[in-house]
């Protein structure tokens, strides 16, 4: 398809979707070009949807393929689930990046290379005995060969900006000839680079002088033929920004704090990758948010334990190693009931793992992972934008059952983008807290008491009152407590009681209309296949599921947003469907619950590679367990 | 927003020591030191003059723990060691409030040793006491942080080989602002010294020296014997030279090392005592009269080693908020999902 834009001579073809892979070297600043090109998108008013894939270590080899950093970009004029399958365009900066990115690539895909990286010693470096470039590795590729650091470098020599700094700019080259291509305008970007680096009058210009070379390079050069076009999205009328899991996460939990008028306190240590909440909520100090940077993550757990008590909407945030050591405040949580919200950002395990990569591996951890019966409610957010609802529902469900709450997201949500559409916050439902402010009791010789433990028999949730309040003093531990008083308690058929009740309390969060269903549904009549999935999988499974239909299959979705307590219509959902599959990052962790609750054969499609699903393999796994 | 916070001085005028009193039977072993402390404790508290309701009691776990179920005031009976990272929650959401640490060498040495740097590090305002009998008593009687080396216990039969901690040491190490000793067997030291410690705007440690009566007894026995105690206890007071005995013919005076050392005054030359500060900003000389006993066998310290002021955590946090809401506004929902690049879609 071709077209012409009024007011150029430059044919276009028009794309329907293009995703595009920047990779370098850690210090190649990849993740900025990312980040700005998908900004660019968002205001041209495509969809989209990011995945930045970057090691753990600040500063790795330089060239090799372990210190290889990519930022992969989806960008559509229709609607977009996932950061994309494989990449159409890939720009590889040095031959590591050509090397650790080259296996994702489709034959016909395009590859611009920066050819000034590739002399003998970085092909050493990034482990090739040969030239890929001359040695038929690229065959199958439309392969453009552009000279970025010496044009960058004779582009800012004007300028007299020393070779080294000029030689950071070559980042905004590749930009501007992506911006070129993809018939980006880069009006915002110019602004951007004036606003960010204006006390670096040199950096700015270097930047500015290097994205106007690129951008005349695309132009003049007689390499490419023609830029592409992709139109903006018909997406649902009202204002957007583009969020990251992690911005999206801090701005729920502000919002949650607004919406039930206790304060926020954050406690946390800093863990890769959920820190970016911790810095978020650290800069909205004039949202009153109180943020701590505790000395380990128990304290972090303990801070928001007494935060809670003294009536704080209190969170502590993590990731795996973190949350393995806030097992035991969760469980004086659940035995103190009070409201708490932990969130887990899950990376791949075991121990450090791969702090960066993304796993869904917690699950089981969150669900059991504490001594005694300590049932607590699990929530996952499913997209980037979703964790803002997903904030919100795990405060609601904390203050409403009185109750510690997990959120699960993960790597992938955590630093992956796509467009929101911001919401009017004055029809954001408010979050009742219902404290109790006076004595609830009654004693037998006529005296008004105050009972903490004293149910809501519809929720069961004990009552809170908050210190500084005349007259309910009361003292509550993680001894055992009798139900109503919450005094100390070892009697036999007391704690038995109290084990069944704080399972019960949970369970009704089930039937409770204040709370969200958990589930997402998308159910097709006379289905063959039901594939369940959980958190963040959630975009790959339903552009698997798109692709299976296409394709002439009849499949339905079903996608947890809670895991506990399970949304009811599941089992249902489980025992009617001819094939049940999960799909998830991990061994099988959600199908074990499955098959246990629905005594089904459920299937599991797992992969723990540290990456999410691609639709397209997903699709092809499906499709595998459609014909078996 | 409803405030559902207490009113302060909405409570009886005249407070007794019953206000503070719960409705719990004691549970501590017959001649536990723990029963003088928490006496103490309860007959000071009505002097402050702040309601019970405006008090919250936190602990970790062990005897000495269990002390806030005594108390009629707010109270957190928590995990073991997370007694100070707790107590640094409630203070950081509710400045407002009186906030307690209660716990034992154990519990805050050993597990919880960590949040107890920190809170002191940190300057949170609570009042931590930290009761000392140098064993492990719930568990029943395994050897403690605080166990002299050589000590025979349960988990020890042939002797402790651990190098024991130094509370007041350890404490000061940290950067603790108010820093004091104290014992079980002087009730209105104790009172004394707790009143200060709340006084105290900042982070204030207090060692109580503590009898265990079924699992350590008269470990501190040598230096609190009634007959022991004028040539044992050195008293701290601010502003006198440090001596002691019945005569206070006994004295502390530096060395040509810079150490402390203890003698007799006719030896050392009465102009040569140490005159006790408490305010000094540099620690060096609290931490070396804290050196002057390394076990309760030989002559040391008590009273208030150290008090100064340092800016008070929650009270610096609550100013950077307030800072930044008088210079930009309070934000709102609206402002915060607008405070990045945004788009519209007709």
């Amino acid at each position: 398809m071709t077209t012409t834009t009024s007011g150029t001579e430059i044919a276009q073809h028009l794309l329907d979707r293009v995703v595009i892979r920047f990779a370098g070297d850690s210090g190649d600043g990849m993740q900025l070009v990312g980040d700005r090109f998908t900004e660019l998108s968002a205001l041209f008013g495509n969809d989209l949807a990011t995945l930045p894939d970057y090691p753990a270590e600040i500063r790795a080899p330089a060239g090799t393929v372990a210190g290889v950093s990519s930022f992969q970009v989806h960008i559509s004029s229709s609607d977009v689930v996932t950061p994309g399958d494989a990449p159409n365009v890939l720009v590889a900066m040095n031959p590591a990046a050509l090397r650790a990115n080259l296996h994702d690539l489709t034959p016909g895909a395009t590859v611009i290379v920066n050819v000034d990286g590739f002399d003998a010693r970085d092909l050493t470096k990034a482990g090739y005995t040969t030239d890929p470039l001359e040695d038929g590795t690229l065959d199958a590729f439309t392969v453009y060969e552009v000279p970025v650091t010496s044009l960058t470098l004779q582009a800012t020599e004007p300028l007299g900006v020393k070779r080294r700094d000029a030689e950071r700019s070559k980042n905004f080259f590749a930009l501007g000839l992506i911006c070129w291509m993809y018939t980006r305008p880069t009006r915002p970007l110019v602004e951007w680079i004036e606003g960010r680096f204006a006390s670096r009058p040199t950096v700015r210009d270097a930047n500015l002088a290097a994205l106007r070379a690129g951008r005349n390079f695309g132009e003049t050069a007689e390499l490419f033929d023609h830029p592409f076009r992709i139109e903006p999205a018909s997406l649902p009328p009202g204002t957007y920004t583009n969020i990251n899991g992690n911005t999206a996460l801090a701005w729920g939990l502000i919002a949650a704090a607004e919406l039930s008028g206790l304060p926020l306190v954050y406690a946390s240590y800093p863990i890769t990758p959920a820190s970016d909440i911790l810095h978020e909520l650290s800069r909205r100090k004039r949202f009153g948010v109180r943020t701590i940077q505790a000395e380990d993550e128990i304290a972090a757990a303990s801070i928001a334990l007494g935060a809670a008590f003294s009536g704080a909407l209190a969170v502590t945030g993590t990731s795996g190693p973190g949350l393995d050591l806030k097992a035991e405040m969760l469980g004086l949580a659940v035995s103190l009931e009070l409201p708490m919200v932990v969130v887990d950002v899950q990376r791949a395990g075991p121990s450090t793992g791969m702090p960066t990569k993304t796993e869904q591996t917690d699950l089981l951890l969150a669900l059991h992972g504490r001594h005694g019966e300590a049932p607590l409610p699990v929530v996952a957010a499913r997209s980037p934008s979703h964790c803002i609802d997903t904030a919100l529902e795990a405060a609601r469900i904390a203050v409403r059952s009185r109750t510690p709450v997990i959120l699960l997201t993960d790597g992938y949500l955590a630093n992956g983008t796509e467009p929101w559409r911001l919401p009017d916050p004055s029809a954001l439902t408010p979050i009742d807290v219902d404290l109790t402010t006076e004595e609830n009791h009654t004693d037998p010789d006529g005296r008004r008491v105050y009972w903490p433990y004293l149910r809501d028999p519809a929720t069961l949730a004990r009552s809170w009152a908050l210190p500084g309040v005349p007259g309910l003093q009361h003292r509550i531990g993680g001894i055992e407590k009798q139900d109503g008083t919450g005094n100390i308690s070892y009697q036999p058929e007391n704690h038995e009681r109290m084990v069944r009740l704080r399972r019960a309390k949970i369970d009704a969060l089930g039937t409770d209309p204040v709370v969200a269903s958990g589930l997402e549904l998308d159910l097709q009549d006379g289905a063959d296949l039901l594939v369940v999935g959980w958190g963040s999988t959630w975009g790959a499974i339903t552009g698997a599921v798109r692709r299976l239909r296409d394709d002439g299959h009849r499949v339905a979705q079903a996608h947890l947003t809670r895991l506990d307590p399970l949304p009811l219509q599941l089992v249902d959902l489980l025992v009617t469907h001819p094939k049940v599959v999960c799909a998830e990052l991990n061994l099988g962790q959600l199908t074990g619950v499955l098959r246990d609750r629905s005594l089904r054969d459920v299937r599991g499609i797992h992969q723990v590679s540290g990456l999410p699903f691609t639709a397209r393999e997903l699709a092809r796994r499906l499709a595998e367990e459609l014909d078996q | 927003m409803t405030d559902v916070r207490g009113v302060r001085g909405v409570t009886p005028v005249e407070l007794t020591r019953k206000d503070f009193m719960s409705d719990q039977e004691l549970r501590w072993c017959p001649g536990c030191g723990d029963y003088g402390i928490l006496a103490a404790l309860q007959l000071m508290l009505p002097e402050l003059d702040i309601p019970p309701h405006e008090m919250v009691f936190v602990s970790g776990i062990g005897c000495a723990a269990r002390l806030p179920y005594y108390m009629n005031t707010y109270g957190v009976h928590s995990i073991h060691g997370r007694a100070p990272a707790v107590a640094t929650g409630v203070a950081l959401t509710r400045p407002d409030l009186s906030v307690w640490v209660i716990g034992g060498d154990g519990d805050m040495l050993s597990i919880g040793g960590n949040h107890l740097l920190h809170a002191l590090r940190r300057n949170v305002d609570l009042t931590i006491l930290m009761l000392n009998n140098q064993i492990y008593g719930l568990t029943k009687g395994q050897y403690s942080p605080t166990s002299g080396v050589g000590k025979v216990t349960k988990s020890t039969p042939f002797g402790s080989v651990d190098h024991p901690f130094n509370p007041v040491s350890v404490a000061l190490g940290a950067e603790a602002t108010f820093v004091a000793r104290t014992h079980d067997t002087d009730r209105n030291h104790m009172q004394e010294i707790f009143r200060r410690a709340h006084d105290h705007h900042g982070a204030a440690f207090v060692e109580v020296y503590q009898n265990c009566n079924v699992f350590n007894d008269g470990a501190f026995d040598d230096l609190l014997r009634r007959d022991a105690r004028p040539d044992m206890l050195i008293p701290l007071r601010h502003g006198e030279p440090v001596r002691f005995g019945a005569e206070g013919q006994r004295g502390v005076a530096l060395n040509e090392f810079a150490e402390l050392v203890v003698g007799d005054v006719d030896d050392l030359g009465e102009d040569r005592l140490l005159i006790h500060d408490e305010h000094r900003p540099d620690a060096t000389l609290a931490f070396a009269l804290s050196r002057l006993a390394a076990d309760p066998h030989t002559p040391t310290p008590i009273g208030v080693f150290r008090d100064v002021r340092r800016p008070v955590y929650e009270d610096e946090v609550s100013t950077q908020i307030e800072a930044e809401v008088e210079r930009r506004g309070r934000g709102t929902l609206e402002e915060l999902f607008r405070s990045g690049a945004t788009w519209t879609v007709d």
